[in-house]
């Protein structure tokens, strides 16, 4: 049971290893397409991270191991991470270590190492970005827990696995109104967090409005693999952490059997999501910073009424 | 006698040895002999609340030692607890205090110096106090020689001078405060022992004046807006060792007399009480981080997250009251033991990042986030225990504020099923602000690291700084420890933690236990932060490893200019600073903080187009003083104009004021008799 529960979880990091890169290609393909671009294959950002870790890393003048460190911790807590989140099976043993508030201060830990290493750069960029990091990781927090709240209220506990199996066995919950709206608040959170747009755009290096690039500027060679890596497993991870928490059918228990269906239910969940995602950004504009906070206000709103929900139509 | 007398009786020893010492030994050795007799306090302390919190009780009357009532000492784990961090941090923190000294820093004179013994020891009598005339005493005690703490740099800088006033006023109108809540109740319950008000029986009406009275007072001493504008300054300006025994010790009694008197004495109350000291925990908490968030002096940063952590722990109060109106005593319970955890885990990091910002004061002589950084590699060593100190403060996993907040969120996200409407909405709300308080003091603490102690120095001071003395190092280096312990094993103070619950609540509860595992009463969820430490630890070591493996050919790291978009090398002048760095919050929250900036623009003489000048200027001003503090000094002050146009010295006026006077009284004898 204890190392069948092992196994799944091992598979469960590699799938988000290996996925994770193929999922940023499979994203920027269908952006590419979608803009009447040929686009660079969805295995892209696997060649990219092979010819970026063949290269030598660099040490800017000035930094230290703020800056040196920081690129194995958001690997490191990424790792954790996909070991904790029931994205194949809910029976990983590492279940009872982490629930939804450690996750979520895990990601948050990962993103602070980052802001680190980019103010000990001492550069404009690198504080810039840090500062607007944290600005929108302040702003995104009551979002999360107040929607962590509407969700674990019903089942009483925060502990993934025990939601995961909640709503499998109570399917039509998924439609009610709290978890619809829980749903659209997490939604919006995950992209501020993961750096798309409307909030931060991946794709730029105009020093105005790079959030998450201006962070990682000073980043070179096996470093930058590292920053990409994770920040495609973080990425993948909050997607499949949605479908798990909205759209559970087909994560396997403690069977080794039910592994490969998981799998293939994972792959399809998350491909649509992110080939959503893709489309959308291919039709909205990136917001100014200053307006991101009410973007973020309307997601508190619809996490408030999530709990509101939970607790008067209950 | 047992242990706890036996300590007792040594902290007071001590304290006799540690005044005799300050005012008998020189200059030099001063600082020494009274930091080890404080020292001692602390750890008797610390034996004290062990003692009291596994299991032990210690009783004492003392009739002779004051006129009328006399003494009433009793330990109880509820006091054992805040016994147990006191000590502690006084140990820690007078250690401190001792190698801060050496080279001719911090206050050396007489009265300072034998104001310490006596501050610490009133700090560890007032929880152990069984009387109201006790807790009085020592409570005053505490005010007085933390006064003279204060002020001891005053001859330096004039802010001290300022601090001691608000301090003086606001301490001594909560003393007021607590004073007419503690007398009502006594005079009401016909004595003056905690058994007797314990066994009181008075009118809801009487019970929720006392309750107001008495929160106002402790409320004043810790922190909780608007009665916190105190702090900010008078933590700052503080000696270093002094800062860290103030925001993590002293705060703490105010915590300590609003458990034992709400919880304990008035036996938990109606729901409205509870109400307001949530609301107004939130409010602290949210307003103490904002300030701390744009604040660009370290240890102003410090003390308003002093004012935010005291809010936490108000708000885990508030809600364990609410719990307990709705008969709910397990999540009460929950809550209370979130509020005692946060305590002491804000106590450890907290004693820990005002030594290392007092290390940081010392070796550079200015506190301003903007001339600092670039101590990294000046002072590695403090930089590491900032650095786990703002992890700890920071909330984020493996640290140990992560764990107290996980415990409160716990209880408040549970809670739905709980009670009414009022938990409905009030719950959601706390958890909302707990968010994001949590979110702000990440921003503010990696502003602290980052711009403090990371990049390069952006003064010659910070350039040229010294690493501590290794006493100082080896203080902060068992706060490190002791917040490490916490962050890691948790659930070893589980049977600690319910008797101190239970004995506030005065029904028994096994609040927290497991062993690897923090396990819950009555709650499915669990976390392990000893075993996400460990995984967060082997992933990165294991990332590290695999990369050797992967990129064999490439072992040596490339060293290369920063980019400067082509232009020279950036200098130390074009680093974000704290005021930068806090800007996007600022500007977010414009309409809470009204942030006052001047931009002063000087064009030359020949054109207005040509600008030769521009004077920027920007300051945040605590916006509750503004409004409630500013008007009423302001009417204090006019009213105090009038005495002298009053009594102008013409003896005519003064016989005037007499004969009408008198004529008045009469005259309202004879209408009313």
């Amino acid at each position: 049971m204890n190392r069948t529960a092992s196994i799944c979880a091992a598979v469960q990091v590699v799938v988000v290893v290996a996925g994770a890169p193929l999922l940023v290609g499979l994203m920027r393909q269908v952006r590419a397409r979608l803009e009447g671009r040929a686009g660079a294959g969805i295995s892209q950002p696997w060649r990219d991270l092979r010819k970026l870790l063949r290269r030598a890393p660099a040490t800017p003048t000035g930094t230290g191991w703020a800056f040196r460190l920081a690129p194995l911790l958001l690997v490191g807590t990424s790792l954790v991470l996909a070991a904790v989140v029931p994205l194949l099976t809910t029976a990983s043993p590492l279940n009872h270590t982490a629930d939804l508030f450690a996750v979520v201060g895990l990601l948050a830990l990962g993103t602070v190492t980052l802001a680190l290493a980019a103010l000990d750069t001492g550069t404009a960029f690198g504080g810039m970005g840090a500062s607007r990091e944290m600005t929108i990781l302040a702003l995104v927090e009551p979002t999360i827990l107040v929607a962590v709240l509407a969700l674990s209220a019903r089942v009483g506990s925060t502990n993934l696995a025990e939601i995961v199996t909640t709503t499998l066995n109570d399917p039509l919950r998924v439609a009610s109104p709290a978890s619809l709206l829980a749903a659209a608040a997490l939604l919006i959170v995950v992209v501020a967090e993961t750096g798309r747009l409307p909030v931060d755009n991946p794709a730029t290096h105009l020093e105005l409005t790079m959030i998450h690039e201006a962070m990682i500027l000073e980043y070179a060679g096996s470093d930058l693999a590292l920053v990409e890596l994770a920040a495609s497993m973080r990425l993948t991870i909050l997607l499949g952490l949605l479908t798990s928490l909205f759209l559970p059918w087909g994560i396997a228990g403690a069977s080794l059997a039910a592994l490969p269906l998981a799998l293939a239910a994972f792959g399809v969940k998350v491909a649509i999501l992110g080939i959503g995602l893709g489309a959308a950004e291919v039709f909205i504009a990136k917001l100014r910073l200053f307006r991101v906070p009410e973007l973020l206000a309307g997601s508190f709103v619809l996490a408030v009424l999530a709990v509101a929900s939970s607790f008067f139509l209950a | 006698m047992n242990v706890i007398g036996w300590a007792l009786a040594g902290a007071g020893v001590l304290a006799g040895l540690g005044v005799l010492a300050a005012v008998v030994a020189p200059r030099r050795t001063r600082p020494a002999y009274v930091g080890a007799a404080t020292a001692g306090i602390g750890v008797a302390g610390l034996v004290m609340g062990v003692a009291a919190l596994s299991g032990q009780a210690f009783q004492a009357r003392l009739p002779g030692l004051l006129p009328l009532a006399g003494v009433r000492i009793e330990v109880d784990p509820l006091g054992g607890w805040f016994l147990a961090v006191t000590g502690g941090v006084l140990a820690a923190a007078a250690l401190y205090g001792i190698g801060y000294a050496g080279g001719g820093h911090g206050p050396s004179g007489r009265g300072v110096q034998a104001a310490l013994p006596v501050f610490a020891i009133s700090m560890l009598l007032v929880p152990a106090a069984a009387s109201v005339s006790t807790l009085l005493v020592w409570w005053e005690l505490m005010a007085l020689t933390s006064l003279l703490l204060i002020l001891a740099e005053h001859r330096g800088r004039p802010a001290v001078a300022q601090a001691g006033w608000w301090y003086a006023a606001l301490t001594q109108v909560g003393f007021v405060a607590i004073l007419l809540g503690l007398l009502l109740y006594a005079a009401h319950a016909g004595g003056d022992s905690f058994a007797d008000l314990r066994a009181a029986h008075l009118s809801p009406a009487l019970r929720g004046v006392v309750f107001v009275l008495v929160l106002a007072g402790f409320g004043a001493k810790a922190g909780l807006v608007p009665l916190h504008v105190w702090l900010p300054r008078a933590h700052a300006e503080a000696p270093s060792p002094v800062s860290a025994m103030l925001s993590a010790a002293m705060v703490n009694l105010g915590v300590y007399g609003v458990v034992r008197v709400g919880f304990d004495l008035l036996g938990g109350g109606s729901r409205w009480w509870w109400v307001l000291v949530l609301a107004f925990g939130a409010i602290s908490a949210l307003y103490g981080i904002l300030q701390a968030a744009v604040a660009a002096d370290v240890k102003r940063l410090l003390a308003y997250s002093t004012v935010e952590n005291m809010g936490l722990v108000f708000l885990s109060l508030g809600a364990a009251g609410i719990f307990r109106a709705a008969g709910a005593p397990v999540l009460a319970g929950l809550a209370l033991a979130a509020a005692l955890l946060h305590v002491l885990n804000h106590a450890a990091f907290k004693a820990l990042l005002f030594t290392a910002a007092g290390s940081v004061l010392r070796a550079t002589g200015t506190r301003d986030l903007d001339a600092l950084g670039g101590l990294r590699s000046r002072m590695p060593a403090t930089t590491v225990l900032f650095a786990i100190g703002a992890l700890c403060a920071a909330a984020l996993p493996p640290g140990n504020g992560f764990v107290s907040e996980w415990l409160l969120l716990q209880s408040l996200v549970h809670a739905l099923p709980a009670g009414g409407v009022v938990t409905a909405v009030a719950m959601p709300l706390a958890v909302a602000v707990v968010a994001l308080t949590a979110g702000l003091a990440v921003a503010t603490f990696v502003k602290a690291l980052g711009v403090g102690f990371f990049a390069r120095a952006r003064s010659e001071a910070a350039g040229a700084a010294q690493e501590s003395p290794p006493m100082m190092l080896a203080a902060m280096g068992v706060l490190a420890a002791v917040c490490a312990g916490l962050a890691l094993a948790p659930a070893a103070l589980g049977p600690a933690l319910s008797r101190a619950v239970t004995a506030a609540t005065r029904a028994p509860a096994g609040v927290v236990g497991g062993g690897v595992s923090l396990r819950l009463a009555g709650i499915a969820s669990t976390l392990s932060p000893l075993l996400i430490a460990v995984a967060v630890v082997v992933a990165t070591a294991g990332t590290a490893v695999l990369l050797r493996l992967a990129a064999r050919r490439v072992t040596r790291r490339r060293s290369v200019a920063l980019w400067a978009c082509g232009a020279g090398p950036p200098t130390a002048r074009m680093q974000y600073t704290a005021a930068s760095f806090a800007q996007p919050l600022q500007r977010v929250f414009d309409d809470v903080l009204a942030p006052e900036t001047d931009v002063d623009v000087t064009p030359y003489a020949e054109s207005q187009y040509l600008v030769a000048r521009v004077a920027y200027q920007a300051r945040v001003s605590d916006r509750v003083e503004d409004a409630l503090y500013v008007p009423v000094i302001a009417a204090a002050r006019r009213l105090g104009r009038l005495g002298p146009v009053l009594a102008n010295g013409s003896v005519h006026r003064y016989l005037a004021y007499g004969f009408f006077g008198v004529t008045g009284l009469l005259l309202v004898l004879a209408v009313t008799r």
